[in-house]
């Protein structure tokens, strides 16, 4: 049997009325990079909050490494090992990119609350930061207003920061989203690059991304799965094709 | 920022009484104090607090309360006062930060009038009068806070104008300190993202509450010190009006900025002594410079400054 790292049972997030997420039997296997698909409205980042603990779950369990941790708060999920980032880069503008990935490096050290300490007892983490800062190409601009970078520098700073924390389970919400070509192959490395020894979820909408990344695709449609299996397979699906890739696709 | 101006400040503050009539200058520390309490959390954690008047105002009571009439020393009473803001910081912060924004505003407002309506009533603030006639006391029962000294003529407290001015000094190291600590650098994450800073594992709630609890006690320390320099807690001091003020006076200097505070505290202060005269029409020149601020220099003046200079001020 596979070894699954985050499954839900029966997950449900109602609105007034409105189900979002309906029944969602979702199992990740560790390991794997796992994408998330579907049209506008499908329910995606609603599953992400619901994941993280932004949002709170109708019905439903979620388990992370067989644990329920359905009733957790969304800092309590983080400090298991569930780094997730945003559909909105998710960086603090106006700190430096080093202050950016020191504030991930930090968390653990147990400093946190130390508010009559220097903060020059940070430097010590300053090496450690450069090095993830150069694994994403932003080196050279550790120093700057993260607000002034580029957005493609924003989302793999985020990437930085992310991995930072050493997660074993990321989940990426719509990485290359508004990015141009050149960035989105630089993006795409990256994730590859970090799913070494961990478990990536990700909602993708750029296909190219996700045939070339994903080992496991969940087509959502209306909060459910459509369908699930490897890109080949669920690309040839034909109510994949009518619901969501059209026939242009083809 | 360079080691030299702060150590040309401080000697400025050990001199600056000689010139300027020392009652005045002590209202500006202990105001810019408050500011710089209340800066802590407005510009570096992004809470505004709309009752910061309830921390300085019930320090000044409670000091005022223990040295009058349990025989305080003043040191001991100012110590008092701050706990007491603290532990009220801790009630009140409790409550308002499960929420965000204007709702958060409006909680602290809510509960700061409740700590106005018991200072109205209670039987030991004076209702009305307030606590009139503190005594300054003697410092540690050695140095007598009422002596006198003849400068040049000139009849100067300046004992009491150096103890106000340790006090100063002290909340505002323990303000700067807080801000450029390990703990202050996860405030400002929170400020610049809060999602980020909970996806991340920082349990925001408590960073902010911790931020709530010092920022109330640092006002209540310069509450309390208000009180034996002016030897009044009054019903002014736990106000709306003070709250505004407090607003008004950072964002005039310059929200998030190291001197903004003291030179919003400092433009204030000045006009409402300068301006006595005119009764009040004060608050209408006072709104009006406001306006200017909000609409021309939004950064406040440091802040403008600041950026014209493009370094930290």
């Amino acid at each position: 049997m596979a070894d699954f790292i985050l499954e839900t049972k029966k997950l449900s997030k109602e609105f007034k009325g409105f189900s979002a997420v309906n029944d969602l039997n979702l199992q990740v296997e560790r390991g794997h990079i796992h994408a998330l698909i579907g049209p506008n409205g499908a329910g995606k980042t609603t599953i992400f909050n619901l994941l993280t603990k932004f949002l709170t779950p109708t019905t439903g369990t979620i388990l992370f490494n067989g644990i329920d941790v359905t009733r957790e708060k969304p800092a309590d999920i983080a400090l298991r090992g569930v780094i997730r980032s945003f559909q909105i880069s998710a960086v603090f503008p106006n700190l430096t990119p080093l202050e950016n990935v020191r504030l991930a490096l930090q968390r653990p050290t147990g400093t946190s609350y130390q508010f009559w300490k220097s903060d020059r007892c940070l430097r010590k983490l300053d090496d450690r930061a450069m090095e993830l800062l150069a694994s994403v190409g932003l080196e050279a601009h550790s120093h700057e207003v993260t607000g002034e970078l580029a957005y493609g520098r924003k989302r793999a700073l985020e990437i930085a920061t992310t991995l930072a924390l050493e997660p074993e389970l990321m989940l990426l919400d719509e990485p290359t989203q508004g990015m141009g070509a050149e960035d989105v192959e630089k993006i795409t490395a990256l994730v590859k690059q970090a799913s070494a020894n961990r478990t990536i979820l990700m909602v993708e909408h750029n296909l190219k991304v996700v045939a070339s990344l994903a080992d496991r695709i969940t087509v959502l449609q209306r909060g459910a799965i459509l369908a699930e299996g490897i890109y080949a397979e669920v690309s040839k699906d034909p109510r994949v094709l009518e619901a969501y890739m059209g026939r242009a696709h083809e | 920022m360079n080691r030299f101006v702060w150590i040309a400040l401080f000697i400025l503050g050990l001199l600056v009484p000689l010139v300027v009539y020392p009652v005045f200058m002590m209202k500006l520390l202990c105001f810019a104090l408050f500011a710089f309490a209340f800066d802590l959390l407005l510009g570096y954690t992004g809470l505004l607090s709309f009752g910061h008047a309830a921390f300085f105002g019930s320090a000044s009571y409670v000091t005022g309360h223990l040295v009058k009439n349990s025989g305080l020393t003043p040191e001991l009473g100012v110590l008092a006062g701050t706990l007491f803001a603290g532990v009220l910081g801790y009630v009140v912060g409790s409550l308002a930060i499960r929420r965000q924004g204007i709702y958060f505003a409006m909680v602290t407002l809510a509960l700061a009038q409740i700590v106005y309506f018991v200072a109205l009533k209670a039987p030991f603030t004076g209702g009305e009068d307030g606590l009139q006639g503190i005594p300054r006391g003697v410092l540690f029962g050695l140095i007598d806070l009422n002596r006198v000294y003849s400068v040049g003529g000139h009849p100067l407290a300046l004992n009491l104008y150096y103890f106000v001015f340790a006090v100063f000094c002290l909340g505002f190291w323990i303000i700067h300190r807080t801000i450029h600590s390990p703990f202050g650098q996860v405030l400002k994450a929170i400020r610049e993202n809060e999602p980020r800073a909970i996806s991340l594992g920082y349990k925001v709630d408590r960073f902010k509450l911790m931020a709530f609890v010092i920022s109330a006690a640092m006002a209540g320390m310069a509450g309390a010190t208000k009180s034996l320099v002016f030897q009044l807690a009054s019903l002014t001091d736990v106000s709306w009006h003070t709250s505004g003020e407090v607003v008004l006076m950072t964002l005039l200097g310059g929200v998030g900025t190291v001197f903004g505070p003291l030179v919003g505290a400092f433009t204030v202060v000045t006009l409402q002594s300068e301006l006595s005269s005119v009764g009040s029409w004060i608050t209408v020149i006072i709104g009006s410079i406001f306006m200017v601020c909000v609409l021309v220099f939004r950064r406040g003046m440091v802040g403008e400054l600041a950026r014209l200079l493009k370094r930290p001020l």
